[in-house]
């Protein structure tokens, strides 16, 4: 009996520590998963938006297109045999197309058939073949195999995103319409090729005519006037509040303003220059000038914070240098100052207008929302913005208009990846370190 | 176009300002530098000044206010019985005549009063243009006379370049002061407006949101009330869900960041989490609309809970992933903050690295993790696209998540977006909306940034 009954309590005591210990440890590592669980949890998503997007994108960047063959009938186009392009111009070309499509498909006389066939195919073929007589008018008379745009339900069902085989009441496409189309699969007239339209055109109400162009030249109308307002102004406060103000009540209130003011919601802007510019100055509605001025507010506290920052980050020593060589307080700055900051200042700027280039709801405000459907010519034109354009069409209810918001988003997201890895590719190349 | 001809021929006449003021400083001396009081480019930067300055601020001024002064002469032109329109349809002939003056062709063939008022506004602008192309020319090159004339080698240019510049500073430094007083001016003053018809207390604390004003006297059901308490809940709940979503993944990112990740680690998950503070809301919008309210719907369905397909809870989640990089990064900045030397106790204590985050750090970082978590609060509450595109727009006083319910952003939204006469309360009330959001994002603004700057100065 040598085992004291304090010797037990210790060796008791010992397990209980060491089971302890070992529980502090499943709780680190647990703490750890944790952490490590939402930084996945937050990729994850991330990464479920981008392919959502992209997957749902893709299919607008191509078109589908078929062979028609489209008789220019002359009782129809030119009636009266002259050779006048302006009598050529007004012909009945809608005629001569609805004649082609009952020789094309059966069952097309019919009243409702003729509906059917008329939306096989993009309402634009009308001008394609006026365009066609026009540059040759000898075609006028004679039957060609020509390509043309499908309608947006065609082009749907082609890239298999209407399933043919639900009923007929659930699909957009009906059976005449499936038959006929079917047929052309079978004569092999049917072919994918790459969407140009998307590119080359402002917005409309039939998706296969509808592009981003209006929108990209309205983006790029706003920016400019964003960046040529915001980058001088918030260069020269920068310059005035980390240079030259004495440090005095005034400059605080400016510091703390800017501050709150790079945190005040973007709606508020819009407010701002509904009340001020429309309503005040009475500027022109959906105006890429008004639109890049608010922006321009906006994007001021940012582009200030930034460039002070970049102003901060140049040693003193330099400018002392400079000042003992007898050169003035404003010859410091432009000489030597700015120009070392100036890689920092334009990180700042870029950044700036990447939000501004994604910039939605001020814009709103300002009635930038409106239906336009020509390439804007310049700064007073009515214009639309490329996240405007991606608003607009997510409202629209046609299967075709999703795939081209996914893509229209996509497009704006290049636009901002590119500027964003221009501001690292600038930081990198010229950031020094003092 | 005019007037930016206009303006580029005043920056020429500038240009040859520069070279002559140059010019004539160096001429003073017969061409030696050392003469002159100042560098000869100094002499010309202000005759330059003296040219392009007053002009381009009298230009600016001038296209600022010249479509108001166009108009209110354009209507004081018109017939008494057309100038006693309602102000509605005042401004629908207006734009009539703007049409027609423009050349825009019409339907219907134009009333000879309306005629003949398009012919008086062409003339008006006309007039005003070439008054201003007079002005503009007129004041610059009489700048440049000035300017020129106060040259000789013994002109202090520096100095007074300078003191120019320097003005110019401070007013472009004002100019963000100038936004924060234009934004509350402009809401107050609306917002003034919106209250003589509706008194506040009935905004403030009304139950009963339906703004839509009666257009004419015997419309039904179009009394407009505006008691904005179901539109503040709604705000509320989605802010909620938002910060529910973003506030935990946000904060244990942030602490995995700082405390556990290795730099490799971190160098490229960091910047990949900030691409979602960096992608445009309308995405984020388009993404709740056609992602994951459907999938919350149909989850709803399979589970037998009725789920809105423009549910507080597909707006509040995606919001709530938008906004979790300001909470990650700001949490992650304030964590880095904290000094090492309080983390070498605790460990010499023989706390494990959690215990050290949970019982050292985190009190430590209290204060930062407060205010990042206050600013991504009032980022949700002002964000507007996520819940225009995904939220709903009836004014539902619940506080179901798997209901529609509307927010502030999205009444400001639609009573604004599309024509309406800008004088009614409808109209006024998003200006009313405005204010409050204005205010209590600025509340929250400050006190977030007052105790992280209070936090930063303790551990600096």
């Amino acid at each position: 009996m040598t085992d004291t009954p304090a010797n037990d309590v210790a060796a008791r005591a010992e397990d209980r520590s060491a089971a302890l210990v070992r529980k502090r440890y499943r709780a680190e590592r647990r703490f750890r998963m944790y952490g490590l669980a939402a930084i996945m949890a937050a990729l994850g998503m991330l990464t479920v938006l981008l392919f959502s997007i992209v997957s749902s994108g893709l299919p607008a960047f191509t078109t589908t297109q078929v062979a028609l063959n489209l008789t220019f009938d002359a009782g129809d186009i030119d009636p009266d045999g002259s050779t006048d392009p302006a009598k050529l111009a007004s012909g009945n070309y809608r005629g001569a197309l609805l004649k082609s499509l009952r020789a094309e498909f059966p069952g097309a006389e019919t009243r409702k058939g003729r509906r059917d066939a008329i939306n096989m195919i993009s309402n634009e073929v009308t001008f394609v073949m006026r365009d066609m007589v026009l540059a040759d008018p000898s075609i006028i008379g004679t039957t060609q195999r020509v390509w043309v745009k499908s309608s947006a339900d065609i082009d749907q069902l082609a890239k298999g995103s209407i399933d043919r085989a639900l009923p007929e009441s659930d699909r957009r496409v009906n059976n005449r319409q499936l038959g006929w189309f079917e047929k052309l699969e079978r004569e092999d007239r049917v072919k994918t090729t790459f969407n140009t339209t998307f590119f080359t055109t402002a917005d409309s109400r039939e998706p296969e005519q509808a592009g981003i162009l209006g929108a990209v030249v309205g983006s790029a109308l706003t920016l400019l006037i964003t960046l040529l307002l915001s980058f001088p102004v918030g260069v020269m406060s920068a310059v005035y509040l980390e240079e030259f103000a004495p440090k005095n009540r005034w400059t605080d209130v400016i510091e703390v303003n800017i501050n709150n003011l790079a945190a005040v919601p973007s709606i508020v802007f819009g407010l701002l220059g509904l009340a001020v510019f429309l309503n005040f100055f009475a500027l022109p509605r959906s105006a890429p000038v008004v639109g890049g001025m608010v922006l321009a507010l906006m994007t001021l506290p940012t582009i200030i914070i930034a460039s002070r920052a970049a102003l901060k980050a140049v040693p003193p020593s330099i400018r002392e240098a400079a000042l003992g060589m007898g050169a003035s307080r404003l010859q410091t700055v432009t000489h030597h100052v700015l120009p070392l900051a100036m890689p920092g200042i334009l990180t700042g700027t870029i950044i700036g207008m990447a939000q501004a280039l994604g910039e939605t709801a001020p814009l709103l405000m300002i009635g930038m929302v409106a239906f336009i459907v020509d390439i804007p010519q310049g700064f007073t034109d009515p214009a639309t913005v490329l996240p405007v354009q991606v608003f607009l069409w997510a409202d629209a209810p046609e299967r075709a208009f999703v795939e081209r918001t996914s893509a229209a988003i996509m497009v704006l997201l290049t636009f901002l990846i590119m500027m964003n890895l221009f501001a690292v590719l600038l930081r990198k190349k010229f950031e020094r370190r003092w | 176009m005019n007037s930016l001809i206009l303006i580029a021929v005043l920056l020429v006449l500038s240009a040859i300002g520069y070279q002559m003021g140059r010019k004539r400083a160096l001429a003073g001396t017969g061409g030696q530098i050392k003469g002159l009081h100042s560098l000869p480019s100094y002499y010309g930067s202000y005759v330059a000044l003296w040219c392009a300055l007053p002009a381009l601020l009298v230009i600016a001024f001038w296209l600022a206010l010249q479509s108001g002064i166009v108009d209110s002469l354009l209507i004081s032109g018109l017939p008494a019985s057309v100038q006693a329109l309602s102000e509605g349809q005042l401004n629908l002939l207006l734009s009539d005549i703007r049409n027609l003056a423009a050349g825009d062709i019409t339907s219907k063939t134009p009333d000879p009063m309306v005629q003949a008022a398009a012919e008086r506004y062409n003339d008006l602008r006309s007039t005003g243009f070439a008054a201003m192309v007079v002005v503009g020319l007129a004041l610059g090159i009489g700048g440049l006379t000035i300017g020129w004339r106060a040259i000789n080698p013994s002109f202090r240019a520096r100095p007074r370049v300078e003191k120019i510049v320097h003005w110019v500073l401070i007013l472009a430094s004002a100019i963000a002061v100038l936004t924060t007083i234009g934004i509350v001016l402009s809401l107050l003053f609306e917002s003034i407006r919106f209250f003589n018809r509706v008194p506040p207390a009935e905004f403030l604390f009304g139950l009963n949101w339906s703004p839509q004003t009666a257009l004419r006297a015997d419309q039904v059901g179009a009394t407009g009330a505006f008691g904005a308490i179901p539109i503040f809940a709604g705000t509320f709940l989605i802010t909620i869900i938002a910060m529910l979503v973003a506030v935990p993944i946000g904060l244990f990112s942030a602490i995995y960041m700082a405390e556990y990740a290795s730099p490799r680690f971190r160098a490229i998950v960091k910047p990949i989490l900030e691409i979602l503070a960096g992608i445009p809301t309308v995405v984020y919008g388009f993404f709740a609309a056609l992602t994951i309210a459907p999938l919350f719907r149909g989850f709803g369905e399979s589970v037998g809970l009725d789920v809105a397909s423009e549910s507080a809870l597909a707006a509040g989640v995606v919001m709530g992933l938008m906004i979790i990089p300001f909470v990650s990064s700001l949490s992650d900045d304030v964590i880095n903050a904290v000094p090492q030397s309080l983390r070498d106790g605790s460990f010499a204590m023989g706390a494990t690295h959690s215990e050290t985050i949970k019982q050292v750090i985190i009190p430590a970082a209290l204060p930062g993790i407060v205010g990042s978590v206050l600013l991504a609060t009032s980022r949700a509450i002002g964000e507007t696209m996520i819940v225009v595109m995904a939220a709903g727009l009836a004014a539902n006083l619940t506080a179901n998540p798997f209901e529609a319910v509307t927010t502030v952003t999205v009444q400001i939204v639609t009573l604004l977006v599309g024509d309406q006469e800008f004088d009614s309360s409808k109209t006024l009330a998003a200006f009313a909306l405005g204010l409050v959001l204005f205010v209590i994002t600025l509340c929250l603004n400050v006190v977030a940034l007052t105790v992280v700057r209070k936090y930063r100065e303790k551990y600096d």
